[in-house]
């Protein structure tokens, strides 16, 4: 077995090397019709998409005519060639050969990733493909002010050009405007995403707490042909059919292997039964390292779960997951309430099991975040009428300057004008002004 | 009718100086009376005197601790810039007259003569006409206060604050309680029901206990009036700064609050009616002088430092100004001598700022604004028509902090106590109001009423 380091360079020839005479060579025949896989795509501001492909049968070359079997569309290959790792331009590509080609295409979707593409005169069957990157994150992005959400559209823009796994929904919501719902394939890739829009495009954004679609199968026949399905997938909270017409609610499952050092078996096991886990299975793979196995619910890693194993295993634990289909789940609708009145923008679809915590957490940010007012406020999460948290804000007993003489008012004026201004800014629910900064303090990610 | 007492006598024999201005005897025109109350021809007059002996470690006024006498200097620039702004103002009536500061009570009696002197050369100013002197009560200030008196002062306002020597000290007072004391029954004597005893409650290590039983005491001693006030942390004092660095706490704001309602319920048991947030009077003995602020009459500000509201001679008579003179005394003296006044800044007040000035100033007061009143400044827009549609001012209305009715709008003795959480909502609807109109030519841009 070869010892290697990529951080030292150690043996990284032997395992070129290895690589070389182990792998068996591409199954392909250059007599065969011409085939080719999209493995990745990428944008050139000057030359278009340039598409990364894996010839799996036939040639191609220069001028000829080849169509995207997913699109039907019709392109005439401008440029090939060979990464070696850059682009190093042929006149032909054969089977078995992996390289690049630019074929006239606008948009990194025309692209798409494990697409099949074939001469225009001999179509082929379409290769089976990668299944498509599946967006398991969701995290809503929302500027600052609405003022600046064009610059932060023209920003998100760019940096999904590159990012063809990046779902991009447009999204608003009550509290923060207009935004977006993005979807990634990971925290890791989420967190990536956030600091280049921060650093690479000065956007400041206002990341909001991942929601995980889930599924509801609807039991009401009106509403199953309204939808066009017996399955709808809900994101916005605001959609969440009620219990009534509804036969089962589903959340997304996935299943996640840890890889760490076994002194640390009991507190992972300890974390990931906080978070409504079932171990599938825990081997040794040698004498100090164990793989675990576990079935999560989605909503519960995609917020800290990571970091959280990350840092109770000193860093030693890995952690992957890939999707495992959806489950039954317990899940219900939870309203935050502000003196009786609900607060659309904070409703949140949780577990049965997480209501509580999650609700008090949401009451405890509003107590905090919102001023004193003339009179109390009760701030409440609940479940249909049932009320499972309660913060109380208590009201003041004065607000009034103690002086206000002829030389006062001036000075006085300009400050009730400025709270008239910042009045006019906050969102009144009932008889209680909240300002942006609550919703931003409860929904934002909730880490570090 | 004059009333005889011996301050208003005083000044009756000093009369011959001065000169009506052609009008004949003074009529006093009654509220809400038939013709218009000549707001634009009368004003209140305000004189600074900016000296104090030691700084107060919760002052944030204009005062300075003099390195030398300048108090003939000062006086005659007083007089000056009061003739000046006078007759820039174009008034004929001075209705009342205060002297603050600083520390008034350090001023020569013959600068409160000279300077009542120069009004009644120029302008009506009726025998009975309110003159206030702020007194800080130190045996020195004690002494002077017949002197005051003779020099034409009608009212003294006495600056006790605290009843408890501790507190005086900590608070950097220069006077004990006793002298405190003394100078009321003093002032009493000269002036039997116009005297007013400021206090001032949440000081630091106070509690609601030690608060009324010190309310008792004062209640016990004091005259016909009250000035209350919560002790306000100011950015740049020295009690600001002890506060925030944690050598000092003042009570929680739960405890002001029950310190403020405890004070009210006890004035009014004792037969004070509050007229204003933090003012009490028995037997209607009101400040006069103060009331023309809060019903957003003219006041001319003499003085470094000093505020004043008038339209002057010059703007096509219509604009109100909000002027400001200048504050350090050596500077403001300077430009007195060079253009007969010291005025710093002067802002013109547009039609809609003034009626915010008037909403905030009439609110302020327990009978608020009449809508007689408010349509002296506001002949378009009543009051009903300005704030009723608001969907908040129609919550206050039902929660019984504000009352909208017949006589016009005011806050309720729970809704005064909160005045600056509702000010602002009646802001943003009177702005919502009265906008739209301006700039569609529903109103015209005068701002003074005629």
């Amino acid at each position: 077995m070869h010892q290697i380091s990529a951080k030292h360079g150690t043996n990284v020839e032997q395992v070129l090397q290895a690589v070389v005479n182990r792998i068996p060579p591409p199954v392909a025949s250059t007599n065969d019709p011409f085939k080719a896989l999209v493995f990745d795509s990428n944008f050139d501001h000057y030359r278009g998409v340039v598409a990364n492909i894996a010839v799996f049968g036939g040639r191609i070359k220069k001028g000829d005519k080849i169509v995207s079997a997913h699109l039907n569309k019709t392109y005439e290959v401008n440029e090939l060639g060979l990464l070696r790792p850059d682009e190093h331009p042929t006149q032909k590509l054969f089977a078995g050969q992996v390289g690049y080609i630019i074929a006239g295409m606008k948009d990194v979707k025309e692209a798409q990733i494990g697409d099949t593409l074939y001469l225009k005169e001999q179509p082929v069957e379409a290769l089976p493909g990668f299944k498509p990157a599946k967006a398991m994150v969701f995290a809503g992005m929302y500027p600052m002010d609405q003022s600046e959400y064009p610059s932060l559209r023209s920003a998100i823009e760019r940096l999904t050009l590159n990012d063809s796994s990046v779902t991009v929904q447009r999204d608003s919501s009550l509290a923060l405007g207009a935004g977006w719902r993005l979807g990634f394939l990971g925290l890791l890739h989420m967190e990536v995403f956030n600091q280049r829009l921060e650093q690479e495009y000065n956007a400041s954004v206002i990341v909001t707490a991942p929601t995980v679609p889930c599924k509801a199968v609807l039991s009401s026949a009106k509403l199953i042909k309204q939808h066009g399905s017996e399955e709808i997938t809900i994101v916005n909270p605001a959609q969440f059919p009620d219990r009534s017409v509804v036969s089962e609610y589903l959340e997304p499952m996935v299943l996640g292997t840890i890889l760490a050092p076994d002194t640390f078996i009991g507190k992972i096991m300890s974390l990931c039964s906080s978070r409504r886990a079932v171990q599938k299975n825990l081997v040794y793979i040698d004498d100090q390292r164990v793989m675990m196995k576990y079935l999560f619910p989605l909503n519960e890693i995609v917020v800290d779960f990571y970091d959280l194993l990350k840092s109770l295993s000193s860093g030693y634990a890995s952690f992957d997951y890939e999707n495992a289909g959806f489950q039954t789940a317990d899940l219900i609708k939870m309203d935050i309430l502000l003196n009786g009145r609900p607060v659309e923008e904070l409703t949140t679809i949780v577990h049965r099991d997480r209501a509580y915590s999650t609700g008090k957490a949401m009451c405890e940010r509003l107590k905090d975040s919102i001023p004193r007012q003339m009179f109390e406020i009760a701030v409440q999460a609940a479940i249909g009428n049932k009320v499972i948290a309660r913060e109380t804000i208590k009201a003041y007993r004065k607000d009034v300057l103690a002086k206000c003489y002829g030389g006062d008012i001036t000075r006085k004026l300009k400050l009730l004008k400025k709270q008239a201004e910042g009045k006019k800014k906050m969102r009144r629910i009932g008889n209680v002004d909240v300002p942006k900064d609550a919703f931003i303090s409860v929904l934002k990610r909730k880490d570090k | 009718m004059i009333r005889r007492t011996v301050c208003a006598a005083g000044r009756a024999l000093s009369a011959s100086r001065r000169c009506f201005s052609g009008e004949g005897v003074p009529v006093d025109v009654p509220e809400g009376a038939a013709g218009p109350p000549h707001i634009a021809k009368e004003a209140s007059l305000y004189v600074h005197w900016p000296y104090c002996l030691k700084r107060c470690s919760y002052c944030n006024f204009n005062k300075y601790i003099p390195k030398e006498s300048n108090d003939h200097i000062m006086t005659t620039c007083l007089q000056r810039e009061t003739e000046t702004l006078l007759q820039l103002s174009q008034v004929s009536r001075i209705t009342s007259v205060f002297f603050g500061g600083g520390t008034p009570s350090l001023a020569p009696p013959s600068t409160i003569a000279a300077v009542l002197k120069i009004i009644s050369k120029h302008v009506n100013l009726p025998d009975d006409a309110e003159v206030t002197l702020e007194v800080n009560p130190t045996p020195a200030g004690m002494s002077k206060l017949k002197d005051y008196c003779r020099a034409g002062v009608s009212r003294f306002s006495i600056g006790v604050q605290s009843l408890q020597d501790e507190d005086l000290k900590n608070l950097g007072r220069d006077h004990s309680s006793h002298d405190a004391l003394q100078t009321i029954e003093e002032a009493r004597r000269l002036c039997p029901g116009r005297v007013s005893v400021d206090i001032i409650f949440g000081r630091p290590r106070q509690t609601v206990e030690s608060w009324e039983r010190e309310l008792s005491e004062l209640l016990r001693v004091c005259d016909d009036h009250v000035s209350l006030y919560q002790l306000t942390l100011e950015r740049g004092t020295q009690l600001f700064k002890q506060v925030q660095s944690g050598r000092v706490t003042v009570p929680a704001e739960d405890v002001m609050a029950q310190m403020y309602q405890h004070a009210r319920e006890t004035l009014q048991q004792h037969g004070f009616l509050q007229y204003e947030v933090s003012n009490f009077a028995k037997h209607n003995s009101v400040s006069h002088h103060n009331m023309s602020y809060w019903k957003g009459r003219q006041y001319i500000g003499v003085g470094p430092g000093a505020h004043g509201r008038f339209v002057p001679l010059g703007e096509d008579g219509v604009l109100r100004e909000a002027r400001t003179q200048t504050l350090e005394p050596d500077v403001w003296i300077y430009e007195v001598q060079k253009r007969g006044h010291g005025t710093r800044r002067r802002i013109q007040l547009g039609y809609l700022e003034l009626l915010e000035e008037v909403l905030v100033m009439g609110m302020r007061m327990t009978r608020g604004i009449y809508h007689k009143h408010w349509e002296l400044f506001s002949p378009h827009v009543g009051l009903h028509e300005a704030f009723g549609a608001s969907v908040e001012v129609q919550d206050l209305l039902q929660s019984g902090k504000l009352i909208l009715d017949d006589r016009g709008l005011r806050c309720s003795w729970e809704g005064l106590a909160l005045l600056d959480s509702i000010l602002p909502a009646l802001l943003v609807e009177l702005e919502r109001q009265i906008l739209p109109r301006l700039s569609d030519g529903r109103i015209t841009k005068t701002s003074n009423p005629h």
